[in-house]
Protein backbone atom coordinates (compact mmCIF):
# COMPACT_ATOMS: atom_id res chain seq x y z
CA UNK A 1 0.00 0.00 0.00
CA UNK A 2 1.69 3.45 -1.11
CA UNK A 3 2.02 6.10 0.95
CA UNK A 4 -1.10 8.39 -0.64
CA UNK A 5 -3.20 5.73 -0.24
CA UNK A 6 -2.97 4.88 3.34
CA UNK A 7 -3.17 9.40 4.04
CA UNK A 8 -5.86 9.14 1.65
CA UNK A 9 -7.88 6.12 3.98
CA UNK A 10 -6.61 7.96 7.07
CA UNK A 11 -8.52 10.62 6.10
CA UNK A 12 -11.50 9.01 5.16
CA UNK A 13 -11.50 7.31 8.11
CA UNK A 14 -11.10 10.67 10.14
CA UNK A 15 -14.15 11.97 8.22
CA UNK A 16 -15.82 8.89 9.07
CA UNK A 17 -15.22 9.15 12.50
CA UNK A 18 -15.97 13.21 12.94
CA UNK A 19 -19.19 12.14 11.20
CA UNK A 20 -20.37 10.15 13.14
CA UNK A 21 -19.73 11.38 16.72
CA UNK A 22 -20.88 14.75 15.63
CA UNK A 23 -24.48 13.19 14.90
CA UNK A 24 -24.77 10.43 17.35
CA UNK A 25 -23.92 13.75 19.87
CA UNK A 26 -26.72 15.92 18.13
CA UNK A 27 -29.13 12.98 18.59
CA UNK A 28 -28.44 12.55 22.31
CA UNK A 29 -28.39 16.26 23.07
CA UNK A 30 -31.63 16.43 21.77
CA UNK A 31 -32.60 13.67 24.41
CA UNK A 32 -30.44 15.82 27.02
CA UNK A 33 -32.57 18.92 26.13
CA UNK A 34 -35.46 16.62 26.83
CA UNK A 35 -33.87 14.91 30.09
CA UNK A 36 -32.88 18.59 31.20
CA UNK A 37 -35.67 20.94 30.59
CA UNK A 38 -38.18 18.39 32.52
CA UNK A 39 -36.14 18.54 35.29
CA UNK A 40 -35.74 22.18 35.65
CA UNK A 41 -39.63 22.43 34.95
CA UNK A 42 -40.15 19.40 37.92
CA UNK A 43 -41.39 16.84 35.35
CA UNK A 44 -40.15 13.50 34.14
CA UNK A 45 -39.31 13.96 30.86
CA UNK A 46 -38.64 11.00 27.93
CA UNK A 47 -37.27 8.04 30.36
CA UNK A 48 -39.52 4.80 28.71
CA UNK A 49 -37.40 3.91 25.56
CA UNK A 50 -34.57 2.00 26.75
CA UNK A 51 -33.01 2.52 30.24
CA UNK A 52 -33.60 6.45 31.72
CA UNK A 53 -34.68 6.95 27.73
CA UNK A 54 -31.70 6.21 26.29
CA UNK A 55 -32.97 4.69 23.50
CA UNK A 56 -35.15 7.67 22.58
CA UNK A 57 -33.30 9.39 19.51
CA UNK A 58 -33.31 6.07 18.07
CA UNK A 59 -37.09 5.83 18.17
CA UNK A 60 -37.34 9.71 16.73
CA UNK A 61 -35.06 8.54 13.61
CA UNK A 62 -37.47 5.68 13.22
CA UNK A 63 -40.26 7.48 13.49
CA UNK A 64 -39.25 10.55 11.21
CA UNK A 65 -37.78 8.22 8.77
CA UNK A 66 -41.35 6.35 8.35
CA UNK A 67 -43.65 9.22 8.45
CA UNK A 68 -45.40 10.41 5.38
CA UNK A 69 -43.59 13.09 3.69
CA UNK A 70 -46.21 16.01 3.21
CA UNK A 71 -45.33 18.72 0.31
CA UNK A 72 -48.20 21.47 0.41
CA UNK A 73 -50.11 22.59 -3.15
CA UNK A 74 -48.60 25.36 -3.54
CA UNK A 75 -44.83 24.86 -2.11
CA UNK A 76 -42.41 25.34 -4.58
CA UNK A 77 -41.43 22.11 -5.25
CA UNK A 78 -37.17 22.05 -5.84
CA UNK A 79 -36.60 24.37 -2.92
CA UNK A 80 -38.77 22.86 -0.47
CA UNK A 81 -36.89 20.02 -0.67
CA UNK A 82 -33.76 20.97 -1.05
CA UNK A 83 -33.80 23.67 1.61
CA UNK A 84 -33.24 21.19 4.74
CA UNK A 85 -29.91 20.15 2.89
CA UNK A 86 -29.07 23.30 3.09
CA UNK A 87 -29.52 23.95 6.71
CA UNK A 88 -28.08 20.91 7.57
CA UNK A 89 -24.99 20.43 5.14
CA UNK A 90 -23.41 23.96 5.97
CA UNK A 91 -23.85 23.41 9.92
CA UNK A 92 -21.67 20.16 9.38
CA UNK A 93 -18.99 21.45 7.17
CA UNK A 94 -18.11 23.76 10.00
CA UNK A 95 -16.41 21.55 11.82
CA UNK A 96 -13.78 20.62 9.28
CA UNK A 97 -11.77 23.35 10.33
CA UNK A 98 -12.03 22.65 14.28
CA UNK A 99 -9.11 21.11 15.75
CA UNK A 100 -10.29 18.39 18.40
CA UNK A 101 -7.15 17.21 19.78
CA UNK A 102 -3.07 17.42 19.51
CA UNK A 103 -1.35 15.78 16.67
CA UNK A 104 -1.86 12.36 17.03
CA UNK A 105 1.44 9.53 15.68
CA UNK A 106 0.08 6.79 13.91
CA UNK A 107 1.28 4.29 11.39
CA UNK A 108 4.66 6.35 11.35
CA UNK A 109 3.45 9.59 10.73
CA UNK A 110 1.66 12.56 12.26
CA UNK A 111 -2.04 12.80 11.96
CA UNK A 112 -3.31 15.70 12.53
CA UNK A 113 -6.65 15.47 14.85
CA UNK A 114 -8.34 18.19 12.46
CA UNK A 115 -10.20 17.47 8.98
CA UNK A 116 -8.55 20.51 7.06
CA UNK A 117 -6.55 23.06 9.00
CA UNK A 118 -6.98 25.49 6.17
CA UNK A 119 -5.30 28.86 6.47
CA UNK A 120 -8.30 31.20 6.51
CA UNK A 121 -10.33 28.59 8.81
CA UNK A 122 -12.02 31.49 10.47
CA UNK A 123 -12.82 32.99 7.72
CA UNK A 124 -14.26 29.56 6.60
CA UNK A 125 -16.53 29.20 9.13
CA UNK A 126 -18.05 33.04 8.41
CA UNK A 127 -18.61 31.99 4.87
CA UNK A 128 -20.42 28.68 5.99
CA UNK A 129 -22.47 30.70 8.33
CA UNK A 130 -23.16 33.36 5.94
CA UNK A 131 -24.48 30.48 3.56
CA UNK A 132 -26.78 28.27 6.40
CA UNK A 133 -29.38 31.52 5.93
CA UNK A 134 -30.46 30.52 3.11
CA UNK A 135 -32.10 26.99 4.38
CA UNK A 136 -34.07 29.42 6.58
CA UNK A 137 -34.71 31.56 4.27
CA UNK A 138 -36.15 29.10 1.27
CA UNK A 139 -37.60 26.79 3.58
CA UNK A 140 -39.86 29.37 4.78
CA UNK A 141 -40.36 30.96 1.25
CA UNK A 142 -40.67 27.51 -0.59
CA UNK A 143 -43.39 26.67 2.10
CA UNK A 144 -45.97 29.10 0.34
CA UNK A 145 -47.47 29.76 3.93
CA UNK A 146 -47.69 33.09 6.10
CA UNK A 147 -46.11 31.95 8.96
CA UNK A 148 -43.48 30.23 7.03
CA UNK A 149 -42.52 33.35 5.60
CA UNK A 150 -42.81 35.41 8.43
CA UNK A 151 -40.37 32.88 10.55
CA UNK A 152 -37.74 33.28 7.84
CA UNK A 153 -37.79 36.37 7.02
CA UNK A 154 -37.51 37.23 11.11
CA UNK A 155 -34.84 34.24 10.84
CA UNK A 156 -33.04 36.31 8.05
CA UNK A 157 -32.69 39.53 9.49
CA UNK A 158 -31.60 37.67 12.80
CA UNK A 159 -29.27 35.61 11.28
CA UNK A 160 -27.23 38.46 9.17
CA UNK A 161 -27.32 41.06 12.36
CA UNK A 162 -25.64 38.61 14.39
CA UNK A 163 -23.33 37.52 12.28
CA UNK A 164 -21.74 40.97 11.88
CA UNK A 165 -21.22 40.98 15.89
CA UNK A 166 -20.13 37.53 16.17
CA UNK A 167 -17.35 38.18 13.28
CA UNK A 168 -16.10 41.28 14.98
CA UNK A 169 -16.29 39.49 18.42
CA UNK A 170 -13.54 37.24 16.82
CA UNK A 171 -11.02 39.99 15.51
CA UNK A 172 -9.03 40.25 19.09
CA UNK A 173 -8.69 36.43 19.23
CA UNK A 174 -7.01 36.88 15.17
CA UNK A 175 -5.06 39.89 16.55
CA UNK A 176 -3.85 37.93 19.49
CA UNK A 177 -3.12 35.06 17.67
CA UNK A 178 -1.97 36.69 14.87
CA UNK A 179 -3.66 34.02 12.13
CA UNK A 180 -6.61 32.77 10.81
CA UNK A 181 -5.89 29.44 11.25
CA UNK A 182 -7.77 27.58 14.23
CA UNK A 183 -5.01 25.40 14.90
CA UNK A 184 -2.59 28.23 15.52
CA UNK A 185 -5.49 30.18 17.14
CA UNK A 186 -5.92 27.23 19.52
CA UNK A 187 -2.18 26.83 19.95
CA UNK A 188 -1.71 30.47 20.88
CA UNK A 189 -3.75 29.74 24.34
CA UNK A 190 -1.26 26.93 24.94
CA UNK A 191 -0.85 28.49 28.76
CA UNK A 192 -3.52 30.92 29.08
CA UNK A 193 -7.19 30.85 27.28
CA UNK A 194 -8.14 34.36 25.76
CA UNK A 195 -11.02 34.48 27.35
CA UNK A 196 -8.66 36.02 30.08
CA UNK A 197 -7.68 38.66 27.93
CA UNK A 198 -10.97 39.18 26.01
CA UNK A 199 -13.84 38.75 28.44
CA UNK A 200 -16.19 40.72 26.71
CA UNK A 201 -15.49 39.59 22.97
CA UNK A 202 -16.10 36.47 24.98
CA UNK A 203 -19.59 37.33 26.01
CA UNK A 204 -20.25 38.81 22.54
CA UNK A 205 -19.10 35.87 20.83
CA UNK A 206 -21.58 34.12 23.31
CA UNK A 207 -24.98 35.71 22.96
CA UNK A 208 -24.07 36.02 19.21
CA UNK A 209 -24.32 32.20 18.58
CA UNK A 210 -26.77 32.08 20.79
CA UNK A 211 -28.84 34.01 18.09
CA UNK A 212 -27.12 32.14 15.13
CA UNK A 213 -28.28 29.04 16.57
CA UNK A 214 -32.05 30.50 17.40
CA UNK A 215 -31.82 29.59 20.57
CA UNK A 216 -33.84 30.71 23.24
CA UNK A 217 -34.13 33.90 23.71
CA UNK A 218 -33.72 34.60 20.47
CA UNK A 219 -36.14 31.67 18.98
CA UNK A 220 -37.89 34.54 17.08
CA UNK A 221 -37.48 32.40 13.72
CA UNK A 222 -39.64 29.37 15.52
CA UNK A 223 -41.33 31.61 18.09
CA UNK A 224 -43.91 28.53 18.76
CA UNK A 225 -46.72 31.16 20.02
CA UNK A 226 -47.17 33.40 17.33
CA UNK A 227 -45.59 31.60 14.80
CA UNK A 228 -46.71 27.88 14.54
CA UNK A 229 -42.70 26.38 14.31
CA UNK A 230 -41.59 29.09 12.07
CA UNK A 231 -40.12 28.47 8.61
CA UNK A 232 -40.42 24.68 9.37
CA UNK A 233 -43.97 24.39 10.09
CA UNK A 234 -44.73 22.88 6.90
CA UNK A 235 -42.22 20.24 7.06
CA UNK A 236 -42.89 16.87 8.16
CA UNK A 237 -40.47 13.59 8.37
CA UNK A 238 -36.79 13.54 8.43
CA UNK A 239 -37.25 16.64 6.31
CA UNK A 240 -38.39 18.41 9.34
CA UNK A 241 -35.31 16.28 11.30
CA UNK A 242 -33.09 17.74 9.28
CA UNK A 243 -33.93 21.23 10.24
CA UNK A 244 -33.72 19.53 13.72
CA UNK A 245 -30.60 17.58 13.44
CA UNK A 246 -29.00 20.53 12.01
CA UNK A 247 -29.78 23.18 14.49
CA UNK A 248 -28.71 20.68 17.63
CA UNK A 249 -25.01 19.98 15.09
CA UNK A 250 -25.04 23.90 14.92
CA UNK A 251 -24.44 24.12 18.83
CA UNK A 252 -22.06 21.72 18.62
CA UNK A 253 -20.26 23.13 16.18
CA UNK A 254 -20.77 26.39 17.51
CA UNK A 255 -19.73 25.20 21.13
CA UNK A 256 -16.55 23.84 19.50
CA UNK A 257 -15.92 27.09 17.64
CA UNK A 258 -15.96 28.93 21.17
CA UNK A 259 -14.32 26.28 22.87
CA UNK A 260 -11.50 26.71 20.29
CA UNK A 261 -11.63 30.79 19.72
CA UNK A 262 -11.83 31.47 23.72
CA UNK A 263 -11.25 28.76 25.75
CA UNK A 264 -7.83 27.13 24.43
CA UNK A 265 -9.65 24.47 22.72
CA UNK A 266 -8.19 20.77 23.54
CA UNK A 267 -5.78 22.25 25.71
CA UNK A 268 -6.17 21.42 29.42
CA UNK A 269 -4.69 19.57 32.27
CA UNK A 270 -4.92 15.84 32.88
CA UNK A 271 -6.79 14.21 30.80
CA UNK A 272 -6.11 13.57 26.97
CA UNK A 273 -6.79 16.00 24.54
CA UNK A 274 -10.15 15.50 22.83
CA UNK A 275 -11.29 14.48 26.06
CA UNK A 276 -11.08 17.99 26.94
CA UNK A 277 -12.62 18.95 23.80
CA UNK A 278 -15.83 17.20 24.48
CA UNK A 279 -15.99 18.34 27.73
CA UNK A 280 -16.21 21.85 26.52
CA UNK A 281 -18.80 21.77 23.62
CA UNK A 282 -20.55 20.02 26.56
CA UNK A 283 -20.56 22.60 28.61
CA UNK A 284 -21.65 24.97 25.89
CA UNK A 285 -24.52 22.74 25.22
CA UNK A 286 -25.54 22.22 28.69
CA UNK A 287 -25.10 26.17 28.98
CA UNK A 288 -27.87 26.82 26.02
CA UNK A 289 -30.20 24.06 27.21
CA UNK A 290 -30.34 26.06 30.78
CA UNK A 291 -30.51 29.10 29.30
CA UNK A 292 -33.77 27.97 27.46
CA UNK A 293 -34.96 26.58 30.54
CA UNK A 294 -34.81 29.52 32.23
CA UNK A 295 -34.68 32.74 29.88
CA UNK A 296 -38.23 34.24 28.11
CA UNK A 297 -38.16 35.18 24.37
CA UNK A 298 -36.87 38.89 23.56
CA UNK A 299 -39.12 40.93 21.56
CA UNK A 300 -38.59 41.46 17.81
CA UNK A 301 -37.69 45.29 18.21
CA UNK A 302 -35.19 44.11 21.41
CA UNK A 303 -33.09 41.73 19.26
CA UNK A 304 -32.83 44.02 16.41
CA UNK A 305 -31.74 47.15 19.01
CA UNK A 306 -29.75 44.78 20.72
CA UNK A 307 -27.57 43.29 18.06
CA UNK A 308 -27.26 46.48 16.12
CA UNK A 309 -26.98 49.18 18.53
CA UNK A 310 -25.44 47.39 21.69
CA UNK A 311 -23.31 44.10 20.48
CA UNK A 312 -22.17 45.71 17.42
CA UNK A 313 -20.59 49.31 18.57
CA UNK A 314 -19.41 47.11 22.11
CA UNK A 315 -17.10 44.33 19.51
CA UNK A 316 -15.97 47.41 17.21
CA UNK A 317 -14.73 49.55 20.82
CA UNK A 318 -13.26 46.39 22.27
CA UNK A 319 -11.10 45.30 19.05
CA UNK A 320 -9.92 49.37 19.18
CA UNK A 321 -8.78 48.56 22.91
CA UNK A 322 -7.25 45.25 21.71
CA UNK A 323 -5.50 47.31 19.27
CA UNK A 324 -3.83 49.76 21.64
CA UNK A 325 -3.27 47.80 24.28
CA UNK A 326 -1.51 45.10 21.65
CA UNK A 327 0.99 48.43 20.43
CA UNK A 328 1.88 49.66 24.36
CA UNK A 329 2.44 46.20 25.46
CA UNK B 1 -3.41 24.58 2.81
CA UNK B 2 -1.90 25.22 -0.22
CA UNK B 3 0.53 22.97 -1.83
CA UNK B 4 -0.80 20.20 0.16
CA UNK B 5 1.70 18.90 2.59
CA UNK B 6 3.90 15.61 2.61
CA UNK B 7 3.77 12.89 0.03
CA UNK B 8 1.48 14.53 -2.61
CA UNK B 9 4.37 16.44 -3.86
CA UNK B 10 5.98 13.06 -4.82
CA UNK B 11 2.56 12.80 -7.64
CA UNK B 12 3.13 16.51 -9.38
CA UNK B 13 1.40 14.69 -12.68
CA UNK B 14 -1.49 13.16 -11.06
CA UNK B 15 -2.42 16.35 -9.12
CA UNK B 16 -1.86 18.47 -12.06
CA UNK B 17 -4.82 16.15 -13.89
CA UNK B 18 -7.08 16.29 -10.77
CA UNK B 19 -6.97 20.11 -10.59
CA UNK B 20 -7.58 20.27 -13.72
CA UNK B 21 -10.72 17.55 -14.21
CA UNK B 22 -11.78 19.94 -10.83
CA UNK B 23 -11.63 23.07 -12.73
CA UNK B 24 -13.10 22.25 -15.80
CA UNK B 25 -16.22 20.33 -13.49
CA UNK B 26 -16.47 23.88 -11.56
CA UNK B 27 -15.81 26.26 -15.06
CA UNK B 28 -18.90 24.40 -16.16
CA UNK B 29 -21.10 24.77 -12.99
CA UNK B 30 -20.33 27.88 -12.99
CA UNK B 31 -21.21 28.83 -16.53
CA UNK B 32 -24.51 26.57 -16.75
CA UNK B 33 -25.74 28.21 -13.32
CA UNK B 34 -25.12 31.60 -14.82
CA UNK B 35 -26.81 31.24 -17.67
CA UNK B 36 -29.65 29.71 -15.84
CA UNK B 37 -29.52 32.68 -13.30
CA UNK B 38 -29.93 35.12 -16.59
CA UNK B 39 -32.62 33.37 -17.96
CA UNK B 40 -34.69 32.14 -14.76
CA UNK B 41 -37.67 34.23 -14.85
CA UNK B 42 -38.31 33.22 -11.60
CA UNK B 43 -36.40 35.88 -8.95
CA UNK B 44 -35.69 33.78 -5.64
CA UNK B 45 -34.92 30.48 -8.33
CA UNK B 46 -32.50 33.19 -10.11
CA UNK B 47 -30.59 33.75 -6.39
CA UNK B 48 -30.46 30.50 -5.84
CA UNK B 49 -28.40 30.03 -9.25
CA UNK B 50 -26.19 32.63 -9.25
CA UNK B 51 -25.50 31.66 -5.14
CA UNK B 52 -24.71 28.08 -6.75
CA UNK B 53 -22.29 30.17 -9.60
CA UNK B 54 -20.61 32.63 -6.94
CA UNK B 55 -19.68 28.92 -4.92
CA UNK B 56 -18.64 27.51 -7.83
CA UNK B 57 -16.26 30.31 -8.63
CA UNK B 58 -15.19 30.80 -5.16
CA UNK B 59 -13.92 27.02 -5.40
CA UNK B 60 -12.10 28.39 -8.73
CA UNK B 61 -10.04 31.14 -6.79
CA UNK B 62 -9.10 28.51 -4.09
CA UNK B 63 -7.51 25.97 -6.85
CA UNK B 64 -5.80 29.15 -8.28
CA UNK B 65 -3.95 29.66 -4.58
CA UNK B 66 -6.53 32.12 -3.72
CA UNK B 67 -7.94 31.05 -0.39
CA UNK B 68 -8.52 34.66 0.69
CA UNK B 69 -10.73 35.62 -2.49
CA UNK B 70 -12.25 32.44 -2.45
CA UNK B 71 -13.68 32.80 1.00
CA UNK B 72 -14.13 36.62 0.82
CA UNK B 73 -16.37 35.75 -2.50
CA UNK B 74 -18.57 33.34 -0.25
CA UNK B 75 -18.62 35.51 2.29
CA UNK B 76 -19.42 38.63 0.41
CA UNK B 77 -21.16 38.04 -2.72
CA UNK B 78 -23.27 34.66 -1.45
CA UNK B 79 -23.10 35.22 1.99
CA UNK B 80 -24.29 38.91 2.76
CA UNK B 81 -25.26 40.53 -1.09
CA UNK B 82 -27.90 37.86 -2.55
CA UNK B 83 -29.34 37.23 1.19
CA UNK B 84 -30.04 41.35 1.21
CA UNK B 85 -31.43 40.93 -2.58
CA UNK B 86 -33.35 37.45 -1.19
CA UNK B 87 -34.68 39.59 1.69
CA UNK B 88 -36.05 42.47 -0.38
CA UNK B 89 -37.74 40.27 -2.82
CA UNK B 90 -39.30 38.50 0.18
CA UNK B 91 -40.18 41.44 1.71
CA UNK B 92 -41.52 43.38 -1.17
CA UNK B 93 -42.88 40.27 -2.54
CA UNK B 94 -41.08 39.81 -5.84
CA UNK B 95 -41.32 36.87 -6.82
CA UNK B 96 -44.36 36.36 -9.19
CA UNK B 97 -42.63 35.91 -12.34
CA UNK B 98 -45.99 35.66 -14.28
CA UNK B 99 -46.18 39.47 -13.77
CA UNK B 100 -43.06 39.93 -15.48
CA UNK B 101 -43.02 41.11 -19.12
CA UNK B 102 -40.17 39.85 -21.81
CA UNK B 103 -37.49 42.50 -22.11
CA UNK B 104 -37.23 43.58 -25.53
CA UNK B 105 -34.20 44.79 -27.78
CA UNK B 106 -34.47 48.09 -25.98
CA UNK B 107 -33.69 46.38 -23.22
CA UNK B 108 -31.25 44.76 -24.49
CA UNK B 109 -28.88 46.12 -26.14
CA UNK B 110 -26.58 48.14 -23.32
CA UNK B 111 -25.84 44.56 -21.94
CA UNK B 112 -25.28 43.46 -25.93
CA UNK B 113 -22.95 46.57 -26.19
CA UNK B 114 -20.79 45.33 -22.53
CA UNK B 115 -20.40 41.96 -23.88
CA UNK B 116 -18.94 42.47 -27.24
CA UNK B 117 -16.51 45.15 -25.44
CA UNK B 118 -16.04 42.55 -22.63
CA UNK B 119 -15.57 39.85 -25.41
CA UNK B 120 -13.49 41.82 -27.57
CA UNK B 121 -11.22 42.43 -24.66
CA UNK B 122 -10.82 38.40 -23.78
CA UNK B 123 -9.97 37.74 -27.61
CA UNK B 124 -7.25 40.73 -27.85
CA UNK B 125 -5.49 39.09 -24.20
CA UNK B 126 -5.99 35.70 -25.19
CA UNK B 127 -4.67 36.44 -28.45
CA UNK B 128 -1.76 38.45 -27.04
CA UNK B 129 -0.95 35.56 -24.03
CA UNK B 130 2.44 34.12 -24.84
CA UNK B 131 2.82 30.23 -22.91
CA UNK B 132 0.21 29.39 -19.77
CA UNK B 133 0.31 32.31 -17.17
CA UNK B 134 1.75 31.29 -13.94
CA UNK B 135 -0.49 29.45 -11.44
CA UNK B 136 -0.34 27.70 -8.26
CA UNK B 137 1.53 30.05 -6.49
CA UNK B 138 -0.65 30.39 -3.00
CA UNK B 139 -0.74 34.09 -1.64
CA UNK B 140 -1.29 33.60 2.12
CA UNK B 141 -3.26 35.65 4.31
CA UNK B 142 -0.06 37.93 5.14
CA UNK B 143 1.40 38.68 2.65
CA UNK B 144 -2.28 39.37 1.05
CA UNK B 145 -2.86 42.15 3.35
CA UNK B 146 0.49 43.57 3.19
CA UNK B 147 0.37 43.81 -0.19
CA UNK B 148 -3.70 45.80 0.15
CA UNK B 149 -2.49 47.97 3.07
CA UNK B 150 0.63 49.31 2.03
CA UNK B 151 0.70 49.20 -1.71
CA UNK B 152 -2.49 50.02 -2.21
CA UNK B 153 -3.50 51.71 0.77
CA UNK B 154 -4.37 54.87 -0.15
CA UNK B 155 -7.04 53.37 -2.69
CA UNK B 156 -8.59 51.10 -0.02
CA UNK B 157 -9.01 54.23 2.56
CA UNK B 158 -10.76 56.10 -0.74
CA UNK B 159 -12.79 53.28 -1.43
CA UNK B 160 -13.92 53.24 2.04
CA UNK B 161 -14.78 56.38 1.99
CA UNK B 162 -17.01 56.37 -0.96
CA UNK B 163 -18.41 53.37 0.77
CA UNK B 164 -19.14 55.64 3.96
CA UNK B 165 -20.26 58.52 1.78
CA UNK B 166 -23.04 55.75 -0.16
CA UNK B 167 -23.87 54.38 3.03
CA UNK B 168 -24.80 58.36 4.60
CA UNK B 169 -26.26 59.27 1.43
CA UNK B 170 -28.72 56.46 1.46
CA UNK B 171 -29.89 56.64 4.98
CA UNK B 172 -30.12 61.08 4.19
CA UNK B 173 -32.73 59.63 1.30
CA UNK B 174 -34.33 56.90 3.19
CA UNK B 175 -34.99 59.65 6.06
CA UNK B 176 -38.42 60.31 7.28
CA UNK B 177 -40.05 63.87 6.30
CA UNK B 178 -42.37 64.32 9.32
CA UNK B 179 -39.84 65.60 12.21
CA UNK B 180 -42.43 64.68 14.96
CA UNK B 181 -42.31 61.25 13.50
CA UNK B 182 -40.24 58.26 15.30
CA UNK B 183 -38.61 56.68 12.60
Amino acid sequence: MSNATLDIILLLAKIALVFFVILTMAAYLVLAERRILAWIQDRKGPNRVGPQGLLQPLADVIKMLTKEDVRPAGADKWLFYLAPAMAAIPAILTFAVIPFGAPVILFGRELPLVISDLNVGLLFFMALSSIAVYGVAIGGWASNSKYALLGSIRGLAQLISYELSMGLSLVPAVMLSRSFRLSDIVNAQAHVPFIVYQPLAFIIFLISIAAECKRIPFDLPEAEGELVAGFHTEYSGMRFGLFFVGEYINVIVLGGLAASFFLGGWHGPWLPAPVWFIVKVLAFAVFFIWMRGTLPRLRYDQLMHFGWKVLTPLALINILVTGWWLMLR
Amino acid sequence: MWPPKGNHMGLPLQRKIMEQIIFYILAAATVIATVFSITERHAVHAIVYLVTSFFALAVIFYLLGAPLVAVFEVIIYAGAIMVLFMFVIMMLDLGHPEKVGTPGIRDWWPALVLAGVVFAAIVTIVAAATGSPAAGQAIGVREFALVLFQRYGVAIEIISMQLLFALVGALYLGRRQGKGEKP
